[in-house]
């Protein structure tokens, strides 16, 4: 179980929270963005083998959709894309 | 019976004796003694037959590295296939080992040593084909399985003697072990003010302190453990635990504990779940054994345990002992065996020569160097070891009962593995070591090699230390040899014949790895899932590295390339009870209650789950009805007099801010914000995937003040929508979502005389259908309690939805039930609602929505706004609709034969036929409106097909019916307008 | 290929064993085949094996990064079943029973395959109905699921003491899936991997594919490994988990996200439950080993994680909601645990294809893909040396995302 920094509440248990899913582009303007496009940011998320962007949702606690790095091969909490852990 | 007990010294308590039975037979042995100490004293030499080949067994370990003897514990100890090493005795304790019949002298099952050699490793890959696996599960299935099962209680039964508990700890440092390093560890720790949790598997503290006789600062070891110890419970810092077993290193520091023996006698086990701040593993190692002919008999034993037998419990295994070596830590055994008694006849010495540090050791003991022993003499216990030199020169046999053995050690590397750090080979010691840690933690002394007391004591203080910031302590003197090693990995001297094991437990032998191996089994993964090595209850904690060492040997490779197979948890089993703690269902998942629940309970209401863990009711059977008859009942009531049921588990959120109308208009298909307050609407919501999410009712309270209701069983899935979209699409939007459903409950009154039951009740509110018409809603009072009524409606009738606070509800129900009763009202349970919804055609999310289908195959196309250029999902139901897939559109189903009920969830396939199924039943109920069966199905372009007649195909027949449209009463709405 | 019988097994042990031929070659890696197969799992070693055999493409080589059989086909809960929902999914599960059934005389290799029924507790009444929804679609493709009561559960599984009437969640009733069995992991790996290198594959161990490599004309031309590059027109990527990190080396991106599915075992007793228990309201399966353990599955993490792990609070979860039911296990003891990958798509189904780069293949998005190693080995073998795809798994290409036309067999109702 991992210990997630949320902004408000500090470290907290992995099980306070429901996780969110990877961070994925800003929702493309649905008029504008052609089939493969939408279909593409709908349902293709980054995967990588590294740090991804992610978000969790403190849902047994403030409440707080939060966003934080970690690394998929450790389950380190990170900086950033180029801060493995 | 022999008594093999010492006259004094041990750490045994002789005033306190204690009975046991073993195998049915009786013994006496002392507290602190464990099963295996006991049996060793009471000279019970054959405790075990091993798992394949039924061989004779007895104890080989003095820890949870124990391979041979498993015994199964009986009644009030109850439990299955314990180490007898690890099993503390108690009075009245009563044992069996396990996997023989009836007993280990006795075993039946030993027929199976004659097959031996038909039977390598992997036999049955090859064989047990014809004429079908299944011919010879069975009695495979009865011969494996090491002990019985537990005893089932019967359903609901209370619970057994004692419970289990889980429970968090926090730490700044967990030291695991409490040996000379972890006590040191600990101590500094300590000192320095941290939080400190010390855990160690053994029953006392000390490590290996307590196996041997060392000496700390010029007094005997055992006495500065007790001084540590003391000053440890002194510090209100320090958790300090025994028989405390850490037995998983999972992410970010988090471990568990499984302490044994819990203070609280009620309490069986407890689960420690620590997360610490950093980790100090104090682990310890662990000795393994040597390789050679027949080396798993009874009396081979390791070393170090022999050692653990004389020092600890003051034992003798044996009364004339052969050691067998290729280190110098047996030395040291030896002579505390020749001290306590035990002729020690030889010490054989694969070493050439044998380093002058250990022969300082033998004190006087003839020592055979360069020399292996090739064979053990005796079958069910050791009568004598045959020695020769490792060319196979001047071969003799030396009478004995004890044939003590030592690989070398083993640093107890398992949960700094089970942490993900990487292990590395280390030729001057011959074992695996730690290298990089992946996480807070340091190991130290045994555990990372440091084999000598000395350091094992500087490494413990040494890393506390670094960790606290503190100043390294004097460290105290102590006694102590040095290690070195010459690694042996198996005896081939020309004379060893025989089985030579390397796991004792699965009955693995260096021909199984060699067979392994030629088979082209070559990795180590390999080799453990081919040969079955390492993976008994002990996880090859003595044999797992002469596995490797076998097959670098046979390959011709470096160790380090074989490399080790995974660790994983568990370090030692743990009981799942201890794992689940108190934990029950009933206390982690309590059922949700409305304040009516236990009205319904009176009334005999069938209740069940309604999803997100509410309870309703599902009819009110009554006098000796039939179920149908009962549904039949509480639908007549709703649509010719009147019914009421509880609505109050549905989901409900207040939203309020100046965006609050635009943001119902992103999420819900259909345009909300043009509402004036007071008027409602009923919605769907959708995922950004285009599938439905939910139905339900948005109602605007005010200007900038909503209240949204959802389904039941989907009311945190909405919750989580709404707030994801406001936080992290649209945080610059003035909405705030706040949780209402349990400070609204609600009451449904429904059905032609509802006008009636609310005239009865008395309301100051205007219900006439032109001041309170069909979706909308006003604030008053209800029988004298402050109310919201809305104009909903689910079943299709008149109905009036009353709002109020949780602490009046069950007084507006029996109120209700009151001002009703002239009217005939009846409580209306959740099957009688489901006959409603599908006579009006009303959509259920559990039945219509599947995943595939939305809005327009429901035939709800002017749900979905045209106004709005935007809302989740649009874009992608309009894209999916421009796919060729063929939809599968909601029908209605009238059965040819009116008495006809169609089971749900049947196919439609072309005349019925054993073909691809064109639609699916989603509903089929008895309607009292029309007098027969009526059903609602998904139908492959089901909106032109109407009038058609469709085939429903069941197992050995077909129902024809024909399309219409998915309205059986009332479908132009009038009536729930009226 | 050396015969596999009680007779050779007589005949080895008069020499003591030691004339047993290797199961497979260790082949020198040549610089091209004809299709290259990345990954020994069980779907990769299933592919190769039905290439040479029902193809006659022989000129296969499997690259396995780690050793052969390591992949997810060596940590599963080796449950086979065929209880689906969708007209799209039953026949394809259907048939890979069927396979599994006849694996071990086939291959000369018992897999112990012991299709000894699931039987499904249930205990809400709308999980009963989502399963009973299944019935009769199911009975279209011969598949087997009847609807038992409360007392012929307990009679079938006497160990079930728990879910009582007074129970958070009692027992309702149950559905009974004769054609479900379970049998060896390891022994399907290594019986495929036998049978393809006896008909000419080639297995190379310790190979790992670090690149794909494109040709200028898009088409996919080969794999780059430390050993150098291996040319082939033609390379199936069968590498559960990873499949990303692979095909994005091409710049292929595929609707895959990787997380971590794990399992556990109990120490081994003496036969106590004979069929395969499956508990969906309460999250959690297990079947008894022919060596005693329990094997038991429980609900995924849903995180993104490439890391083979436990979660504690998943795992506690899935640990108490097995003591509800089964109370008698609170003394029964863990013996191991492990987790491992699978990647999963937007609507929980497989993905078999050729991708928009020509040439490479996928079999990904398996999800529970244990049962259907035979099926898709066979399906995707097809569509390698047809060009078109198998029709039962062409509701299972990378088209149908093109229009969101999912294949949704996740249930229609959840009850917690």
């Amino acid at each position: 179980m991992m210990l997630i920094p949320c902004p408000f509440c500090g470290h907290r248990n992995e099980s306070e929270f429901a996780y969110g899913g990877p961070v994925k582009p800003d929702r493309p303007d649905p008029h504008a963005a052609s089939d493969e496009d939408w279909v593409d940011w709908l349902t293709t998320v980054p995967n990588p083998l590294g740090p991804v962007e992610e978000r969790w949702w403190h849902v047994k606690g403030c409440g707080t959709w939060l966003t934080i790095w970690r690394d998929t091969r450790t389950h380190c909490v990170v900086e950033g894309s180029g801060d493995a852990g | 019976m022999r008594d093999r007990r010492l006259a004094s010294g041990g750490r045994i308590d002789r005033s306190r004796p204690l009975a046991f039975r073993f195998n049915g037979k009786g013994y006496r042995g002392f507290s602190g003694d464990t099963l295996a100490s006991a049996l060793l004293a009471s000279n019970v030499r054959l405790t075990a037959r091993s798992f394949k080949y039924h061989r004779p067994r007895g104890i080989v370990g003095s820890g949870p590295e124990e391979p041979a003897t498993l015994v199964e514990l009986e009644g009030c100890h109850a439990s299955a296939n314990r180490a007898a090493t690890t099993v503390r005795l108690e009075d009245g304790m009563a044992a069996r080992s396990v996997n023989c019949w009836p007993s280990p002298g006795l075993d039946l099952g030993a027929v199976s040593q004659l097959f031996a050699g038909l039977i390598p490793a992997g036999f049955y890959y090859k064989t047990f084909k014809w004429p079908g696996w299944r011919l010879y599960e069975p009695a495979i299935r009865r011969a494996a399985g090491l002990a019985g099962a537990p005893d089932a209680p019967p359903p609901d039964a209370p619970p057994p003697d004692g419970h289990f508990e889980a429970v968090h700890a926090h730490a700044d440092v967990l030291v695991v072990g409490a040996g000379p390093a972890g006590l040191m560890a600990a101590l500094v720790a300590g000192r320095a003010g941290r939080r400190v949790f010390l855990a160690d598997e053994r029953t006392e503290a000390g490590g290996s302190l307590l196996d041997r006789r060392m000496e700390i600062a010029g007094r005997p070891a055992l006495e500065w453990v007790a001084e540590s110890v003391a000053e440890l419970t002194s510090m209100p810092n320090v958790t300090h635990l025994q028989d405390a077993c850490v037995w998983a290193y999972r992410e970010h520091n988090f471990l568990m504990v499984n302490e044994r023996s819990p203070a609280n006698p009620s309490m069986l086990e407890r689960n420690w779940r620590v997360r610490a701040g950093k980790v100090i593993l104090a682990t310890g190692a662990i000795e393994r054994g040597l390789v050679f002919p027949d080396n798993d008999r009874p009396g081979v034993m390791l070393a170090s345990a022999a050692q653990a037998y004389v020092n600890r419990f003051a034992v003798k295994p044996g009364e004339r002992a052969v050691v067998f070596a290729n280190n110098d830590s047996a030395y040291a055994a030896a002579a505390d065996l020749l001290a306590s008694g035990v002729d020690v006849a030889a010490i054989v010495d694969s070493r050439d020569p044998v380093p002058d540090s250990a022969r300082d050791l033998a004190g006087g003991i003839p020592v055979k160097g360069g020399s292996v022993v090739i064979g053990v003499r005796g079958r069910r216990s050791v009568k004598g070891a045959a020695v020769s030199k490792r060319d196979g020169q001047g071969a003799s046999t030396i009478d004995c009962d004890l044939l003590l053995h030592s690989g070398g050690w083993s640093p107890a590397v398992h949960l700094f593995s089970q942490s993900r750090g990487s292990l590395r080979y280390d030729e001057s010691l011959a074992t695996f070591v730690p290298d990089e840690a992946a996480q807070a933690c340091v190991s130290v002394g045994g555990a990372s090699g440091e084999l000598s007391l000395a350091s094992a004591l500087r490494t413990g203080a040494e890393a506390a230390a670094m960790i606290t910031g503190t100043e390294m302590p004097d460290l105290p003197t102590t006694t102590g040899e040095s290690y070195a090693i010459t690694p042996l990995w198996r005896v081939d001297a020309p004379g060893a014949k025989g089985r030579a094991f390397l796991d004792i437990q699965n009955d693995v032998t260096v021909d199984d790895v060699h067979l392994a191996l030629r088979e082209g089994y070559e990795n180590v993964e390999h080799v453990k899932r081919y040969t079955t090595g390492g993976m008994g209850l002990d996880q090859g904690k003595t044999g797992n590295i002469n596995i490797i060492g076998t097959i670098a040997l046979q390959k011709g490779v470096p160790l380090q390339d074989v490399g080790t197979t995974t660790f994983r948890p568990p370090y030692s089993p743990v009981s799942f009870g201890a794992i689940g703690g108190i934990r029950e269902e009933s206390v982690v998942l309590p059922y949700r209650h409305t304040p009516v629940t236990q009205w319904n309970l009176d009334r005999g209401a069938f209740m069940y789950e309604a999803g997100a863990r509410w309870r309703r009711p599902g009819y009110f059977l009554r006098g000796d009805e039939t179920f149908q008859e009962t549904v039949n009942r509480e639908c007549r009531a709703v649509r010719e007099c009147v019914g009421v049921y509880d609505g109050s588990p549905l989901g409900k959120f207040e939203l309020k801010g100046r965006d609050a109308g635009r943001f119902l208009d992103h999420v819900y298909t259909n345009l909300m914000s043009t509402l004036k307050p007071g008027q409602c609407r009923y919605g769907l919501m959708l995922t950004e995937d285009g599938l439905i999410l939910d139905d339900g009712v948005a109602m605007r309270l005010g200007e900038h003040r909503w209240l949204v209701s959802t389904s039941t069983a989907h009311a945190d899935a909405v919750h989580g929508h709404m707030e994801e979209l406001l936080q992290t699409q649209f945080p610059d939007w003035s909405v705030h979502v706040t949780t209402v459903t349990s400070q609204w409950n609600n009451a449904t009154v429904c059905g032609p005389r509802a006008r009636e039951v609310m005239a009865a009740l008395g309301t100051d509110i205007d219900l006439s259908p032109e001041e309170l018409p069909f979706m909308r809603f006003a604030d008053g009072h209800v029988a004298g309690l402050p109310a919201r009524v809305v104009r909903v409606s689910f079943t299709g009738e008149l109905s009036f939805e009353i709002n109020v606070a949780p602490r009046h509800m069950r007084d507006l129900w029996e109120w209700i039930m009151e001002a009703g009763a002239p009217s005939g009202i009846e409580p209306v349970g959740s099957e009688a609602s489901h006959v409603l919804r599908v006579e009006k055609g009303f959509l259920s999310l559990g039945h219509e929505v599947d995943g595939t289908v939305d809005a327009h195959d429901l035939g709800m196309s002017w749900i979905m706004s045209k106004r709005k250029a935007d809302y989740v999902g649009k874009r992608s139901v309009e894209l999916r609709r421009r796919g060729k897939a063929v939809r599968r559109e909601l029908v209605g189903l009238l059965p040819a034969d009116p008495n006809d009920q169609i089971p749900e969830g049947a196919p439609l396939t072309p005349g019925g036929e054993k073909r691809p199924s064109e639609g699916l039943v989603t509903a089929c109920v008895w309607s009292v409106v029309l007098d027969r069966w009526v059903a609602l199905a998904l139908l492959e372009n089901g909106k032109s097909r109407h009038g058609e007649t469709v085939h429903v195909r069941l197992k050995n027949a077909t129902v024809a019916a024909t399309v219409g449209e998915p309205v059986f009463h009332d479908p132009d709405g009038l009536r729930m307008r009226s | 290929m050396q015969n596999y019988s009680i007779v050779s097994l007589l005949r080895h042990a008069i020499n003591g064993h030691a004339t047993w031929a290797p199961a497979w070659r260790s082949p020198p890696l040549r610089e091209s085949y004809d299709v290259v197969v990345i990954g020994a799992g069980g779907h990769g070693l299933a592919t190769a094996y039905y290439l040479a055999k029902e193809f006659g493409i022989t000129d296969v080589a499997v690259l396995e990064r780690g050793w052969l059989g390591g992949g997810n086909v060596a940590r599963n809960t080796v449950t086979v079943r065929s209880n689906y929902m969708r007209d799209a999914s039953i026949p394809f599960y259907v048939k890979s029973v069927a396979l599994y059934e006849g694996l071990s005389d086939e291959l000369n290799f018992n897999l112990m395959h012991s299709k000894r029924t699931m039987i499904d507790v249930v205990q809400t009444f709308p999980k009963m109905r989502e399963l009973r929804r299944r019935q009769l679609t199911m009975d279209i493709y011969g598949s087997t699921y009847e609807r038992i009561s409360t007392e012929e559960v307990r009679r079938r599984i006497p160990a079930l003491t728990g879910g009582g009437p007074g129970a958070r969640l009692p027992v309702i009733g149950g559905m009974v899936h004769t054609d479900a069995g379970v049998n060896r992991h390891d022994a399907v790996a290594w019986a495929y991997a036998r049978g393809a290198d006896a008909r000419g594959v080639e297995l190379h161990q310790q190979t790992p594919v670090t690149k794909l490599l494109r040709g200028g004309d898009g088409a996919v031309k080969g794999v780059e490994t430390p050993r150098g590059i291996v040319r082939a027109r033609k390379v199936a990527v069968a590498v559960s988990g990873h499949t990303t990190t692979l095909t994005e080396t091409v710049g292929l991106r595929l609707p895959l996200r990787t997380m971590n599915l794990t399992a556990f075992v109990s120490e081994p007793v003496k036969p106590l439950v004979d069929v395969v228990v499956n508990c969906p309201d309460s999250g959690f399966y297990f079947s008894q080993s022919d060596k005693g353990e329990m094997v038991i599955g429980g609900a995924p993490d849903m995180g993104q994680s490439f890391r083979r792990d436990v979660k504690q609070h998943v795992f506690e979860d899935t640990v108490t909601a097995m003591l509800s039911l089964f109370p008698s296990f609170k003394k029964l003891k863990l013996l191991r645990q492990w987790g491992g990958h699978v990647d999963i798509t937007p609507d929980a189904s497989p993905i078999m294809d050729e991708t928009d780069v020509p040439g490479l293949f996928v079999t990904a998005g398996w999800w529970g893909g244990y049962k259907a190693i035979p099926a898709g080995g066979l399906t995707l073998a097809h569509l390698i040396a047809k060009g078109e795809p198998h029709p039962l798994m062409a509701p299972f290409t990378l088209n149908r995302f093109r229009h969101l036309d999912y294949v949704m067999e996740s249930g229609t109702t959840t009850a917690r």
